[in-house]
């Protein structure tokens, strides 16, 4: 219909601009390699950003494992499962576990040059503690009777009740009792010093080169939000970050050749947690029917290509004080078995429930699928939802309204009780709704015990119980691939969800 | 033969897009209709020994990282998506149409409270709408597509508004009410049909958004549920093996964009229909 | 002027729908942002004693009063996720979201409006017919897909840009720009591909109108007849379209911000959903309301100028 000579010229004319400008504009975008270039700085991709920086408020895993690098407390773990003395240079526990004496570290300094004094000390744990009239913030420091300044090198922790592990709870950072607001002046003693945080986008620290100990290696580090777990190939084989921890076993056959990739554990206990207050969950028959119906290997097959370690009861293989391989063994694939125990519990045709896992979490929610096709075999039918982490926590975690779930749940110290605590009863944290009184008493006789192998025992009890009653669908420990540009080397994997930095280095050095 | 026929067959030869998007839609509902009643295998099926397999005479489209057949989850996936898509734009373009249609002619009160809830919701982009109303209804193909439909709504009103505003005023609107035609009949009779181009158009864009949207929050975490999943859920869940596998990316994802060709290719051949 | 002012009233109106709404949504949202915030580890007495510190507590319409005042007065509360003002944080990601979609919106105008131009006037020329097919296939394609493509082709093959390599613009500009361009792109291929086919459904459409062939054999020339004509009636549905276009680019950036790594607005809105970050996403939420909304404000008064016709009761 309009047909016209000029405008055509026009236009096109139009056109040639646009497209000059575009490519004046693309010529600029040199391939310029903005990291790992320089020789003492690291980039490191972090799944999840930082949810705020006062160490005593940090609760994301994932800050906590950064956080680890800034600060430490009077005693610090290792990646061999020690706690060794830090801010503190040695210390004494009474015979009767109620009074722990710490000596202070000769000149060990905070990051802005202060000297830590007795008194910023009392002041941290006692910040978690609550002393104002609030809610502790570790609830075991309900625990604490007082924290008192011997002289100006030495500090006790006198508790209420003796408790030979209450070292482990030790670790909280010590920070300066000057400091009015450590949300945004964050201050340590660890071997990096905070420099700048940008919401989404990354985390940078330094050095800190009057670090009473080790020095760090690298100089300046860098922790970039990777929100786009399907980035992580591009970005790492592109350059853009030189390690990231957690890779997937797929994600690892596509890394280029400059990739080291570590293998370790999550130190995750992973299972199909059940509801036992939920029927039929709350029949030990039907608990023990899914534990004889599915299979660990198959799942580690299909969701990491056979990596993982197996588990029977709530502890994982890097407490290796307290693990216990043979319970992997109380219940083999046996669908005549599971079915059996079905018919006696009053299924015989089987049942349908809810898997609900969070969706951020693809090995949950994939084993979450193998499970329910494995489940089909003694004619049961499980339906999966997924949901957002945060309704999970508040559904799932603090509500309790659920048929059964996949998580994994990890150790915030290294006490064999904060992965046992949580089975007791009446434990706030019992999301399962487990409830033995054979459980109850072996614990309550654990943390009344003070000799440390009888102790032990009474822990490994517990886990006999766990296993026997089918407390849940214990599956595995899932491995944990680490990837690190060849440039790089020295990453150490703790039994904890740490990230220590300060023991990487060039691999030319 | 029928007057009706012979148009079709007339418009078929002489329109190419008409005869496209008949052909790639056809194939796409006929492929998603046979999915009903049979695949080649279980959707969910696993299989240990047969994952991330190539296309092969076993698997058409190969297997994911299950082992599960993937032509068989693109056919069940293809279900999902055509529902999601289809029930979106009848919300949408069913409520929007009304709301705009009313609002446009009438005007005065009722288009003043209306447009401000309109424009209140239409502030939100709609995959954003859809994010905040899929956080309240819960995951879920239903939920989304509840989600879609409703997030749609402000668009489609303010196409028909504006079109409405523009047509209200021209002769023929004013003869005919000159001739004194009820309102109802002036809007759903004479005005409505007269903006049929801008709506057919609409429409397609919205169907197509709707499948472009359904992936987009698929990507962003929110949709069908696990081990059954949409187009845009697989193409999501496929895109990290698109290096290594590519043919779990490419299936998935053609068949999305051939049914979005298609129904666009189909909405191009009617709005040349002679 | 008594114009401007009325619309100034709806502007109002409509803000404070769109805080109730916002308000309320988020309060039927499961999930609790105390409990959030302390984490699994925490003890229910903690818990409580924070949502009450929180002021989570109190009736929702006292909160909702207490929130809207606040926000009247510039103070947008504190981040429950990174317990900073959320104001500050805001406001330095804003540029970066701002540059990309402004980019991403003149290359589709710059792009679309000739190229709709170029394919009416050849209406089924062989130009015509490739555009129009080359158009449906990229809006057939979804936008995060083609956003990984891009990546692929122009990060890892061609290496024009490094993959996730975003730089911040208080670092370096220039560079900021140069990543933004590609992320730019693939917000505005499937808006270059609607607004040419809008705008050249539209400008057949007039062109067949009465007033055009009149002005036709009349003997006007054509070229006077499209523009004087044609294309000042065929671009009233292209400018509300470009209207919501600028709309759908921040939805596009939301896909876009998380294909490319790119710290923006987006981003922080959509983690702030899912950590129930209230306060952050009632700012970002506001503050995106107001931009749609003043744009909508912008795109009446456009009308009026192109067809006067519009709203001449309001006179």
């Amino acid at each position: 219909m309009i047909n016209k000579n000029s405008l055509r010229r026009k236009t096109t004319g139009a056109l040639a601009i646009v497209l000059t400008t575009l490519a004046i504009a693309l010529s600029g975008c040199s391939s310029d390699k903005t990291a790992g270039d320089d020789s003492s700085k690291i980039t490191i991709g972090i799944p999840q950003d930082i949810d705020g920086l006062d160490p005593h408020y940090a609760t994301g895993a994932g800050t906590k494992e950064v956080l680890f690098n800034l600060f430490e407390g009077l005693v610090k773990p290792d990646e061999n499962g020690n706690l060794n003395p830090a801010v503190a240079s040695e210390y004494t526990i009474s015979e009767d576990n109620k009074v722990y004496t710490f000596t202070l570290r000769d000149g060990i300094k905070f990051h802005d040059g202060s000297n830590v004094t007795v008194e910023d000390i009392k002041y941290s744990i006692e910040r978690n503690m609550g002393t104002d009239g609030s809610e502790p913030l570790i609830s075991s420091y309900s625990n604490i009777d007082s924290v008192n300044i011997v002289d100006d090198k030495h500090v006790e922790v006198v508790l209420k009740e003796g408790d030979s592990d209450f070292l482990t709870q030790l670790t909280v950072a010590i920070i300066p009792a000057s400091n009015t607001d450590p949300a945004t002046n964050v201050i340590g003693t660890g071997p990096y010093k905070y420099v700048s945080s940008s919401p989404q986008e990354n985390f940078i620290m330094t050095r800190y080169d009057d670090y009473w100990g080790d020095k760090a290696y690298i100089k300046d580090v860098v922790f970039k939000i990777e929100a786009n777990s399907d980035a992580v190939v591009m970005d790492l084989n592109g350059g853009s970050i030189d390690m990231y921890a957690r890779i997937t076993s797929t994600q690892v056959e596509q890394l280029s050749e400059d990739f080291e990739v570590y293998e370790g554990t999550m130190n995750l206990v992973q299972a199909l947690y059940l509801n036992n207050a939920e029927k039929p969950f709350d029949d030990v028959r039907v608990r023990q029917a899914l534990c004889y119906a599915i299979n660990p290997q198959e799942i580690m097959d299909y969701v990491s290509d056979g990596a993982g370690t197996e588990i029977g009861s709530a502890m994982f293989p890097s407490f290796t004080k307290y693990f216990l391989p043979e319970l992997n063994d109380t219940y083999n694939t046996d669908f005549d078995k599971a079915k059996e125990l079905l018919a006696e519990a009053g299924y015989p045709d089987g049942f349908e429930f809810t898997i609900t896992v969070p969706s951020n979490y693809t090995q949950h929610v994939d084993t979450a699928q193998v499970l329910s096709e494995q489940l089909k075999n003694i004619g049961v039918t499980a339906n999966i939802q997924e949901i957002e982490w945060n309704s999970w926590i508040s559904d799932v975690y603090s509500d309790r309204k659920y048929q059964s779930t996949v998580v994994g749940v990890d150790a915030s110290t290294l006490a064999a009780s904060s992965l046992l605590a949580r089975y007791v009863s009446d434990a706030g944290r019992n999301f399962t709704n487990f409830n033995s009184a054979a459980y109850d008493e072996a614990y309550a006789n654990a943390q009344n015990t003070s000799d440390d192998s009888a102790k032990t025992e009474y822990y490994k009890e517990c886990e006999r119980i766990l296993s026997e009653e089918a407390a849940s669908v214990y599956i595995q420990d899932l491995p944990e691939f680490v990837a690190l540009n060849k440039k790089y080397t020295g990453y150490v994997f703790y039994p904890l969800y740490v990230q220590d930095i300060s023991k990487i280095k060039l691999a030319t050095e | 033969m029928s007057k009706a026929r012979k148009d079709l067959k007339r418009n078929i030869k002489s329109n190419p897009y008409l005869l496209a998007g008949l052909i790639i839609t056809g194939l796409i509902l006929l492929m998603t209709i046979v999915g009903i009643f049979w695949t080649p295998y279980e959707p969910t099926a696993m299989n240990a020994s047969e994952k991330l397999k190539g296309v092969s005479f076993r698997h058409l489209m190969g297997t994911d990282n299950m082992g599960r057949d993937i032509f068989s989850r693109v056919m069940y996936g293809s279900r999902i998506t055509l529902l999601i898509a289809i029930g979106t734009v009848a919300i949408g373009a069913g409520v929007g149409t009304i709301i705009g249609a009313l609002t446009g002619y009438f005007g005065g009160m009722l288009d003043e409270v209306m447009m401000r809830i309109i424009d209140a919701l239409f502030a939100f982009p709609s995959i954003l709408l859809a994010l905040v109303i899929v956080s309240v209804f819960g995951t879920g193909w239903i939920q989304l597509l509840v989600s879609l439909g409703i997030a749609f709504v402000p668009s489609f009103a303010r196409i028909v508004r504006g079109e409405v505003l523009r047509c209200k005023n021209m002769d023929y609107v004013e003869n005919a009410r000159l001739q004194g035609v009820s309102d109802f009949r002036m809007i759903f009779v004479h005005i409505v049909p007269n903006i049929k181009g801008v709506m057919a158009s609409s429409i397609m864009i919205g169907f197509n958004n709707a499948v472009l949207a359904e992936a987009g929050l698929s990507y962003l975490g929110v949709g069908s549920q696990p081990p059954y999943a949409s187009l845009g859920k697989m193409l999501s869940d496929a895109q990290q093996y698109m290096f290594t596998m590519p043919s779990y990316v490419l299936f998935p994802g053609a068949v999305i964009v051939l049914m979005v060709l298609g129904f666009a290719f189909l909405g191009e051949g009617i709005s040349r229909w002679k | 002027m008594k114009y401007i002012i009325k619309k100034f009233g709806m502007m109002v109106a409509t803000l404070l729908v769109v805080s109730l709404c916002v308000f309320l949504a988020f309060n039927i949202i499961p999930g609790d942002p105390a409990l959030k915030m302390l984490g699994t580890e925490a003890s229910p007495e903690l818990v409580e004693q924070v949502r009450a510190e929180m002021g989570l507590n109190d009736p929702v319409l006292v909160r909702y009063a207490r929130w809207f005042l606040n926000f009247i007065r510039g103070d947008f509360g504190t981040s429950y996720n990174y317990k900073v003002p959320v104001g500050s944080m805001i406001l330095s990601k804003i540029p970066i979201t701002l540059t990309m979609g402004i980019m991403a919106f003149i290359m589709t105008v710059l792009v679309s409006i000739p190229m709709g131009i170029v394919t009416a006037k050849h209406e089924n020329g062989l130009l015509d017919r490739s555009i129009t097919v080359i158009n449906q296939v990229i809006m057939a394609i979804p936008p995060f897909f083609s956003g990984i493509l891009i990546t692929f082709i122009f990060g890892m093959i061609l290496r024009l840009f490094t993959p996730g390599g975003f730089v911040n613009y208080t670092a370096d500009f220039g560079k900021f720009v140069r990543y933004l361009i590609f992320p730019a792109v693939a917000i505005a291929l499937p808006k270059v591909a609607m607004t040419v086919k809008m705008l050249r459904g539209s400008l057949i459409d007039e062109s067949l109108k009465d007033y055009a062939r009149t002005a036709y054999s009349r003997g006007n020339n054509t070229n006077g007849v499209l523009y004087r004509h044609i294309l000042k009636n065929a671009v009233i549905p292209v400018i509300t379209f470009l209207g919501m276009a600028l709309a759908d680019m921040i939805a596009g950036s939301i896909v876009i911000e998380q294909v490319f790594s790119i710290p923006g607005i987006s981003r922080i809105l959509l983690t702030s959903i899912s950590n129930r970050d209230y306060p952050v996403v009632e700012a970002i939420i506001m503050g995106i309301a107001m931009i749609v909304i003043v744009v909508n404000f912008l795109v009446d008064v456009i009308y009026r100028i192109v067809d006067p016709r519009i709203g001449l009761e309001d006179e």
